[in-house]
């Protein structure tokens, strides 16, 4: 118990530590530049204390109880005995890993909704767009988004396809669907997407990177890995750029339905 | 009165996360039926989960969505640019420096680039290469930040900068050298941590607010991703200038 505090108390330190920078930033602004009291500095030094505890015990969560679980989950469903793959036989084609597609799909889909800069940036949204925008609904878009594009990646790692084709042909699909969403929602759209790949999604895309890597023959866990992390934060974005349109669609429908 | 609320927001926290338990469970009972290892470990790392997600989410409430939206205010009464440049910045570049995902991958680095042969084999010249990379992503998120200000001060459509930020790297990543590609891309996800996002999307709604002329909604939004894609840009630059 007595380690396990000094423990979580050092790793509290080096939170703070990092923290630092900014902190120097935003005090020497505040007082050499703007140079007016702050409106309510006891509310504020709670509010970072609570933030960096926050982060804190979310990382000693994290490392705890979703790491190892998933890292643990993630070894188990890439074992060449789950995915029947004989190691003799070269003629497992894509539709062998079926499995892990889902479990791609469904870590993506977990891990969207446990980032909190996402829930940052989905609060705010949902605050000053007046309910517009709910916080839950771009959620489970960005959650989708991660969720096929994890997927996706795992079929280019396992088929060996070119990351290029993904990332460009996922650009283009971006750039086209644009100029048709309304604008409140695009830098939203960018945004949301975006912070997919912090806290939670990177340690677990990472192991399931290389877990495939490894198991399916002929890939190297250093080249095939990295490539996940450019899905993850690029299909989130057309997700959510589809969620605006789809809502737009719908809303036009039933307005013009209505005589 | 508080302790209520505290207990609330609890509750909410557990239904934010309550997918991640949800996927687990149904993949441990369906697919993979095995018991767990190390329940209680479990279940007390998924009870820190939620508090420390509820004590960030009040925290945000408090402390970052003010102070963010009070400085752009300030800064916006103030009327000076230069000021409002230089702190966008700082505040880039002073999030970035310290990132330890950086730091790790900025090592990871100049151990790739040192097997290769691209420096020399010797700590101080790998120690070199690391620092480099390091100031060369805090310099690419201050940039970032700094023209997402001023995209903002000017009315500019989001997707001006972000478009051409793609086009910049479809461009390079052809012509970069293979073992960079795969960190500058990592650099960029690793640029934007949980603390600075809050931060940077409450300066640029503050702005936005506090500007005539600029809509939160339209305006407010679109740093937080160029502060993930000009590392790439920088870093691969870097990669093909050493």
């Amino acid at each position: 118990m007595i380690t396990w505090l000094s423990q979580f108390g050092f790793e509290f330190l080096e939170i703070c530590r990092d923290f630092l920078p900014i902190a120097l930033v935003l005090i020497g602004f505040h007082y050499f530049i703007i140079r007016k009291p702050l409106v309510n500095p006891k509310k504020i030094l709670v509010g970072f204390i609570f933030v960096l505890l926050g982060i804190a015990f979310f990382l000693e969560g994290l490392n705890m109880a979703l790491f190892p679980l998933g890292k643990l989950m993630i070894s188990q469903l890439t074992t060449p005995e789950f995915l029947g793959i004989n190691s003799l036989e070269v003629t497992t084609t894509w539709r062998t890993y079926a499995w892990v597609y889902v479990f791609a799909g469904s870590v993506g889909f977990a891990a969207a909704l446990a980032e909190p800069s996402l829930l940052a940036i989905a609060i705010k949204a949902e605050q000053i767009s007046g309910g517009t925008v709910r916080a839950w609904g771009l959620r489970l878009a960005v959650a989708i988004g991660l969720g096929s594009g994890l997927a996706l990646g795992v079929f280019r790692i396992i088929t060996g396809t070119e990351l290029y084709v993904f990332i460009i042909s996922g650009f283009i699909i971006a750039v086209i669907q644009t100029p048709f969403v309304h604008k409140s929602i695009i830098g939203v759209a960018f945004d949301s997407g975006t912070v997919t790949t912090t806290m939670v999604t990177v340690p677990l895309v990472t192991a399931l990177g290389e877990g495939l890597a490894q198991a399916i023959p002929g890939r190297n866990p250093l080249l095939d890995g990295f490539g996940l992390l450019a899905f993850a934060s690029l299909f989130p974005i057309i997700a959510v750029l589809s969620y605006a349109l789809i809502a737009q669609w719908l809303n036009n429908l039933s307005l013009s339905s209505t005589p | 009165m508080l302790n209520n609320r505290f207990i609330n927001q609890l509750i909410n926290s557990f239904f934010d996360l309550s997918p991640i338990f949800a996927v687990i469970l149904i993949f441990q009972i369906l697919v993979i039926r095995q018991p767990l290892p190390n329940v209680i470990q479990l279940i007390t790392g998924t009870f820190f989960v939620i508090i420390g997600l509820t004590l960030f989410i009040k925290g945000l409430e408090l402390s970052l969505f003010p102070l963010g939206e009070s400085m752009a205010y300030a800064f916006a009464r103030k009327g000076s640019l230069f000021w409002l440049l230089a702190f966008a910045f700082c505040l880039g570049f002073s999030a970035a420096i310290a990132e330890p995902a950086i730091q790790s991958l900025s090592k990871q680095a100049a151990n790739i680039a040192s097997i290769q042969h691209i420096i020399e084999q010797t700590e101080s010249a790998k120690n070199h290469y690391a620092l480099g990379l390091r100031i060369t992503v805090a310099l690419s998120v201050g940039l970032a930040i700094l023209i997402g200000v001023f995209r903002i001060l000017r009315g500019w459509p989001v997707y001006y900068p972000i478009f051409f930020a793609y086009t910049v790297i479809i461009c390079l990543t052809p012509i970069a050298p293979i073992d960079i590609v795969g960190i500058a891309y990592d650099s960029g996800s690793f640029a934007t941590s949980t603390i600075t996002v809050p931060l940077v999307t409450a300066l640029g709604v503050g702005l936005a607010t506090a500007i005539k002329g600029r809509n939160p909604m339209t305006d407010g939004f679109g740093m937080v991703v160029l502060a993930s894609l000009m590392p790439i840009i920088f870093v691969m630059l870097y990669g093909m200038l050493i």
